[in-house]
Formats: structure tokens, C-alpha cells, sequence
């Protein structure tokens, strides 16, 4: 024999699953005076309570139910957020304090019985000119003794100008994009400033000149690839802001930045691997040091550097050309 | 056979190179080109593997001149030459399937960038695998940053950006903290290569000098990569990454890029910093507790959502929180175990990611569970893909999902008493969980609906606004099999894999 109870509506499943489908409010129930209350119930409660005393707790109800209602919209993200800024002051100043505790515990700067101080550095200092023919060793050793790093670290750069691109691309042939190129200010351009052009008709060669100085003297004095192509790439941007896009347009355009760039990192990758496969299966290299000092020695590092300085004009360039312009 | 100790550092500046030239190229071109590479990539690496086995060791490849405190090195074992392989074949299907939807999700314009990101990607992935060297890992750790992102952002829609924009934020925070975790490491032991590093910690160690900097090297460290591999706080980014992307994107992301870092840590672990420093300092039991969590809440997260991409993205992170708990077991057998779920999962989601996309075609062009109703009858290939991902990651016998479990379970028993409840306990709940809102997916996809609510399509799923989407069948219904081939093997043949992986982390130390 089964056990049916008849009042499935006012059992606790029964309430349950109205309160699932949303018919049902215990809460609002509770307090006897929701605001949908029925006719019926309403004469019920009029046995007991005068009229007067009937709107004024409604109102009351109603009161307490506006003052909460949306209570999460208003306030409770207000609060949250509050909370939310709090807890992250207090999380970064704790990883601060953490921090520079921990750089408290480290060795002294400076002291010559540091760990730093090891085989390593010892080697790059007395062995460096003599191994990679490089006068200065810091060229040397991310060319030739870490060469492998450098490698990636150039085509970050290269993914980076890839990723721009891919974000800020405008592609002339989309109506739409193309009529938001139209309205970009670029158009305006050249500015016509005197000063600007002036100062940029005498600058713009000096700077390239520094750039290519500095990227050919790389092994030999402070410099290398990375800065001096830093260099050239500030110069290309001044000349760009002097002039406009049609006077860069005429020998730097997508195409150019392609060849240079890609010929570049593909003459490192290429040159490399085969120092790479040459020095692990000590295969004689014919590569050679040349003598200390001179312009054209220290093996691969010169061309290295001059790819690393062309690499890195571009893309620094590449970056102010895609930013304003959305093209190169 | 010395010859074929050339090959990590060959197929390394291959993927590097390739990248560069699919630059310039037409994008069709670019994208055979990268098919060609992934296939050698998969050959040259099932060569490493063998060569380790017959030798029966790892060997170290001198990059250059320099021997290694001084110049770089690379170095390759059976675990290094698996995982190589197993990437460059995942990779390869998941381009392979979803060829079609980077044609429609990207524009003409960009898609040989595409094939830029993914090559420069793989090569990161091949890095990350092979360094030897803590600073190279760095690098290519920048490159797989930015490729990821860019992944993400190609497909060039509000949603995708945004979330490449979140995905970006979190993932440079913790490669910072990772950067700052490297320095501190080169200032107290003065080396970057990973054997050096742990002789010099060693020696630190037994004198009692640093030990505060130390313990904080190994947090900081845990802490960056756990954000870049989405462990259970620091989640938030992953559900929008990989449900904005394009197919291939999301399943590259989930099944090769958030491993790549976990491979990395491990490394770390043990060949730089000493598994048995990191059990001395109680950094495993920190993994644990995370690990367990992300257990739990990625399973409550994916059961509460609408979309059923979004779902699959929330059941990575219940994954990453099974890897991280093997790891904070402390046993060589928990580690096996996560090396091994880290086959499984890569092979189970990337699988359920590219059938998603083919159901996605046949269902208004939307994976909500309300439109996906009756998707696997419509487009069978993607609906029994889908089914062998979800079994295989809830559990089911003949699927890796299960050697994997079982693993964790054998892994359980041999600790302390307390861990071991704990494991087998939410070892059960999240396979409850998992059950739960992988039928509910599964049931969705296989109720009979109205066939005339899609008479749009024609029998194969076509859209009128999408012609062209068919073409695809051949190639996408391949790598399909491809994929259900692989998850088999692994579940099938796991004595195999499982003896490759214990071998290969014996080689580790």
C-alpha cells in the first residue's frame, strides 16, 4: 500500500519545486503582507486588523521591499567593488613587503665573493677576446657564446611586429575598414611645420649614420645590434613625422619591411645553425676570428649584429606606421 | 647514429625559419608548408625516440662552439623525445581539422599570419620541451606568450580580442613572476644551467646559507607558471581564451600550450631546483591543496554553464587540477601519473575542441546545450568524437581517462594515510561531476529533434552562408579518426607509454 499525501502544493517538495519554477517566494510569504497578496486573503485579514492600520503595514512592506530590492544591483556592487580595491591594495603591498624582504636576504651588490662571481663571467672576461675575436664581450657573449638565446629573443620581436599587425591590420579591400582608414587624421599630413622639417633636414642623416656606426663598431666598442637599430628606427619615425607617409612610402612599404626583416632572421637562423652543427660535431667552421680590432673580424658576429640592427629598426618602425596608420 | 643527436636543434630552427617564410608566403602555400613541418617534426621526433631508447640515455647537444655553463645546450631524453612527438602530431591534426574555420573565422587578409603564430608557437613548444638552460626557457616562454595571444586575437571579433587582452594580462604577470623568480635564482647560485643550478643549491643547501630567497625562488616560481598553466585561482582567463578562439586555436591552447609550462615546471623541478629540496620545503603539499581544489571547483564551474565550449574550457582546468595534484603527491608514481593524464587530457580535449567546431556548423552556428539538440545525428564524425573525449575524460575503460585515474588511485594508496583519502575521495567526486555535465552534453547531442528546424542544411551540415564549409569533410573526418586513433592507443597500449615515461623521468634526474 503506497502512502499519497494530498497536499503534494504544501509540502516541503511541493513548495520546493514551485520555488524552483519561480512561483514562490517563502520569503515574501513569511512576513504575511507581500505585495501580491489576493483579494481573499486580504478580507481575511481585515477580521482582524482595521483598514488603516491595513495600508499602513502594507506601506510599511512595501517600504522594506523597496529598500532591498535590486539591493545586489546598488549596492551590493558598490561594495563588492570597494572590497575588491581593498583586498588588492592589501595583496600587492604584502607581495611588496615579501619581495623586498627577500631581496634583503641576497648577497651585497657589488661583492666580489658573490655567487655571480663564478667560472662563468671569469671565462667571458680573460678568454672572451681570444674565443669569439669580439673587443667587446658583452657582443660576444650573446652572439657567439649565447647565441641561441638571441636567436629567440630576435624573433620575439618579430612575432611581436606579427601580433600589431594582425590586431591593427586595415584591410583596403573591407568598405568598412576602409572608410574608418578614410576619417583617420593621418590624412592631414605632412603637418607643414618648419621647425619640425628644419630640424629633422639636419638630424635625420646624423642619426642613421650614429645607428649604422653603432651597429658596425657592435663588436668592437659599447653597442650592437639592439641599440643601434633602436637608433636608426628613432630616426626613420622623426623623418616620418617630419615628412609624411608619401615621402617614407617611397622606400619603406610592407614589401621592404618583409624583405629586410625576414632575409635577416633567415641569414641568422641559416648562419647559426650551421655554427651550431659545426661546433657540436667539432666539424672544422670556416669561420674565422680575423684579428682583434679590425672592422671586419669576430667571425659571425658582425653580420649577426648588422641582422639584429635591421630587425630591430623595423619593427620599430613597423610599430609607429601600424599604430597611426594600420599598414605599413 | 650520432647524427640523429642533430636533431632537436634542427627541428627547433626549422619551426623558427618556417615561421619566418610563412610570412611572405600566400597563405595557402603557407599552410602546406606548415603541414609539412608539423609531419617531419612528428617523424624526426619519433627518430630522437628511438635513438634514446637504443641508447639508453639522454644526451646533451652543445649549441655552438661553448660547452654549456658558457654557451648553450639542449638536451633530449625518452620523455623529451614523447612529448616532442606527441605535440608536433597534435598540432598537426588540430590544423589539420580545422583548416575550414580558419578560413571562415579569419580574414584573408591574416591568415598566413596564422600560420606564422602556429609555426613560431610550435617552435616554442619544441623549446620548452628540449632547454637545458633556464634563461633559453625564458625566451621561448616570451615567444609562447605572444603567439598564444595571438592566436587568440586573430579571429578578430569583440569577444576574442577582449578576452587575448585578459588572456595577456595574465599570462605577462606570470611570466614576470617567473623572470623575478630566475634572477633571484642566478644572484644566490650564479649559474643558468639547470645541473649547475642544482649542484650550486645543493652546496647552498648543506651550508644553510639563503634558505629564505630560496623558498621564495620556488614559490614564485610555481606561482608563474601555475598562472600560465591556469591552475585553479588563477583560472579566470582560460574559460574566455578558449571559447573566443577559433577551433584549432582553442584546442593548440588547451592541449599544448598549458602543458608546455607544466613540462617546463617539472624540469625545473627536477633537474634545476631537486625534487628532494621541493619535498624538504613543503612546496608539493601547497600544489596538493590546489591542485584538489581546482578538482573540485572546475568541475562545479563547467557544470554550471550554459555553452557547451565554455564547459569543455572549465574541464580543463578540473584537468590542470589532476596534474598539479600528482605532483603535490610526492612520489615518483604521482608524477607518473601526471605525466601521463597530460597525454590524456591532450589528446581527449583538443579531440572534444575540434568536434565542437563540427557541431557548431549544424546547430545555428552556436554551442549552447539548447541548440545543440541532436547534433551527433547531424554531423555523425563530430558526434563521435565528442562521445570518445567526453568517456575518455570521465573515465571509461579502454579510454586513457581511466589508466589515468587508476593511476592517481595506485599513486594514492602508497602514501600517508591522509593524502590517500582525500585523493580517492575527490577522485570520485570529480568523476561524479565529470559524469554529470558530460551527459548532460552528450544526452543533449544525441535527443532526436525536428529535422525540418534545420532543413537550411543540407545533409552534410552546409549553410547557405557558408559555402565551401563541405569541402573540409575529407580532411576534418581524417584527423578525426587520427585523433580517435591516438586516444585508443594511449588507453590501449598504456603499459607502453606509461614504461617510456618512467623510463624517461629516470633519465630526468
Amino acid at each position: 500500500m503506497s502512502r499519497k499525501r494530498s497536499d503534494f502544493e504544501n509540502s516541503f517538495f511541493g513548495k520546493l519545486s514551485r520555488f524552483v519554477n519561480g512561483e514562490y517566494t517563502p520569503f515574501k510569504e513569511e512576513s504575511g503582507y507581500s505585495v501580491d497578496q489576493t483579494e481573499t486573503e486580504r478580507r481575511l485579514h481585515d477580521d482582524f486588523f482595521k483598514e488603516a492600520e491595513w495600508t499602513k503595514k502594507q506601506n510599511e512592506a512595501d517600504s522594506y521591499v523597496s529598500e532591498y530590492e535590486g539591493w545586489a544591483e546598488t549596492k551590493g556592487i558598490k561594495l563588492y567593488n570597494r572590497l575588491y580595491r581593498i583586498l588588492a591594495g592589501v595583496v600587492c603591498v604584502a607581495i611588496i613587503a615579501v619581495l623586498l624582504y627577500t631581496v634583503s636576504m641576497l648577497p651585497a651588490f657589488g661583492n666580489p665573493d658573490n655567487p655571480a662571481n663564478n667560472e662563468v663571467p671569469e671565462r667571458y672576461i680573460e678568454k672572451g677576446l681570444e674565443e669569439t675575436g669580439a673587443v667587446n664581450t658583452v657582443a660576444g657573449m650573446i652572439l657567439d657564446y649565447r647565441a641561441f638565446d638571441t636567436l629567440g629573443e630576435s624573433h620575439v620581436l618579430f612575432i611581436a611586429t606579427i601580433c600589431v599587425l594582425v590586431l591593427l591590420k586595415i584591410n583596403e579591400e573591407d568598405e568598412k575598414e576602409k572608410k574608418l582608414a578614410e576619417s583617420d587624421d593621418r590624412r592631414l599630413e605632412p603637418k607643414n611645420d618648419m621647425i619640425l622639417r628644419f630640424g629633422a633636414r639636419f638630424l635625420v642623416p646624423v642619426i642613421e649614420l650614429f645607428g649604422i656606426y653603432i651597429i658596425l663598431n657592435g663588436h668592437l666598442s659599447a653597442g650592437g645590434g639592439f641599440s643601434g637599430g633602436a637608433v636608426m628606427g628613432a630616426g626613420l619615425v622623426l623623418y616620418l613625422n617630419a615628412y609624411g607617409f608619401k615621402k617614407t612610402e617611397r622606400f619603406f612599404t610592407m614589401r621592404t619591411f618583409s624583405i629586410v626583416s625576414v632575409s635577416a632572421l633567415l641569414f641568422y637562423s641559416i648562419s647559426k645553425t650551421y655554427s651550431f652543427i659545426t661546433g657540436a660535431n667539432d666539424i672544422e667552421s670556416f669561420i674565422s676570428n680575423g684579428t682583434p680590432g679590425n672592422i671586419i673580424s669576430s667571425g659571425l658576429i658582425l653580420p649577426l649584429n648588422i641582422c639584429v640592427g635591421m630587425v630591430v629598426a623595423c619593427t620599430i618602425y613597423a610599430f609607429y606606421a601600424i599604430f597611426r596608420k594600420g599598414n605599413l | 647514429m650520432e647524427i640523429f643527436t642533430n636533431i632537436p636543434c634542427i627541428s627547433i630552427v626549422l619551426c623558427l625559419m618556417s615561421g619566418v617564410i610563412c610570412s611572405v608566403l600566400n597563405w595557402k602555400a603557407a599552410r602546406i608548408w606548415t603541414y609539412t613541418v608539423n609531419f617531419l617534426l612528428a617523424c624526426a621526433s619519433f627518430a630522437v625516440l628511438i635513438y634514446t631508447i637504443s641508447t639508453g640515455e639522454a644526451f646533451v647537444f652543445r649549441m655552438g662552439h661553448f660547452s654549456a655553463p658558457w654557451g648553450n645546450e639542449i638536451r633530449a631524453g625518452i620523455l623529451e623525445a614523447v612529448l616532442a612527438m606527441f605535440f608536433s602530431i597534435i598540432m598537426l591534426f588540430s590544423l589539420l581539422a580545422g583548416s575550414k574555420h580558419i578560413e571562415a573565422d579569419v580574414k584573408e587578409s591574416k591568415r598566413k599570419y596564422y600560420y606564422t603564430l602556429v609555426n613560431l608557437m610550435m617552435s616554442s613548444l619544441l623549446a620548452l620541451v628540449y632547454t637545458n638552460d633556464i634563461f633559453t626557457g625564458y625566451v621561448f616562454v616570451e615567444i609562447n606568450t605572444i603567439s598564444a595571444c595571438g592566436l587568440v586575437a586573430i579571429k578578430d571579433d569583440g569577444q576574442s580580442v577582449v578576452a587575448s587582452a585578459k588572456y595577456m594580462i595574465m599570462s605577462l604577470l606570470g611570466s614576470g613572476t617567473f623572470l623575478i623568480s630566475i634572477c633571484l635564482l642566478y644572484d644566490i647560485t650564479g649559474h643558468l644551467l639547470m645541473s649547475d643550478i642544482k649542484r650550486a643549491v645543493g652546496e647552498l643547501l648543506a651550508t644553510g646559507q639563503y634558505v629564505e630567497p630560496f623558498t621564495m625562488i620556488i614559490s614564485l616560481m610555481t606561482i608563474g607558471l601555475a598562472i600560465k598553466s591556469a591552475l585553479f585561482p588563477f583560472h579566470a582567463w582560460l574559460p574566455d581564451a578558449h571559447t573566443a578562439s577559433t577551433i584549432s586555436s582553442s584546442s593548440i591552447l588547451s592541449s599544448l600550450v598549458l602543458k608546455a609550462y607544466i613540462v617546463l615546471l617539472i624540469k625545473i623541478f627536477y633537474r634545476a631546483i631537486g625534487w628532494e629540496n621541493i619535498l624538504e620545503a613543503g612546496i608539493n603539499n601547497i600544489i596538493f591543496v590546489f591542485g584538489i581544489a581546482a578538482m573540485i571547483m572546475g568541475s562545479v564551474f563547467a557544470a554550471a554553464q550554459k555553452d557547451v565550449k565554455r564547459m569543455v574550457a572549465y574541464s580543463s582546468v578540473a584537468q590542470i587540477g589532476y596534474i598539479f595534484m600528482g605532483f603535490g603527491i610526492g612520489t615518483t608514481a604521482g608524477v607518473i601519473a601526471s605525466l601521463f593524464h597530460i597525454f590524456t587530457h591532450g589528446a581527449a580535449k583538443s579531440m572534444i575542441f575540434i568536434s565542437l567546431g563540427g557541431i557548431k556548423d549544424v546547430s545555428h552556428h552556436s554551442t549552447l546545450f539548447k541548440d545543440i539538440k541532436g547534433a551527433g545525428f547531424r554531423n555523425k564524425a563530430a558526434g563521435i568524437a565528442f562521445s570518445v573525449g567526453a568517456f575518455s575524460m570521465i573515465g571509461i575503460p579502454l579510454f586513457p581517462g581511466f589508466i589515468s585515474k587508476i593511476n592517481y588511485a595506485q599513486a594514492a594508496i602508497e602514501v600517508g594515510h591522509g593524502k590517500m583519502v582525500l585523493i580517492l575521495v575527490t577522485l570520485a567526486l570529480s568523476t561524479i561531476l565529470n559524469c554529470l555535465y558530460f551527459f548532460h552534453a552528450l544526452i543533449d547531442l544525441y535527443t532526436p529533434t525536428d529535422i525540418d528546424e534545420y532543413e537550411t542544411l543540407d545533409m552534410y551540415g552546409e549553410r547557405e552562408e557558408n559555402p565551401g564549409f563541405i569541402k573540409a569533410r575529407p580532411l576534418y573526418v581524417s584527423a578525426i579518426c587520427g585523433f580517435i586513433l591516438l586516444n585508443f592507443f594511449i588507453g590501449i597500449k598504456c603499459d607502453l607509454v606509461l614504461e617510456l615515461l618512467s623510463k624517461g623521468l629516470g633519465m630526468f634526474g
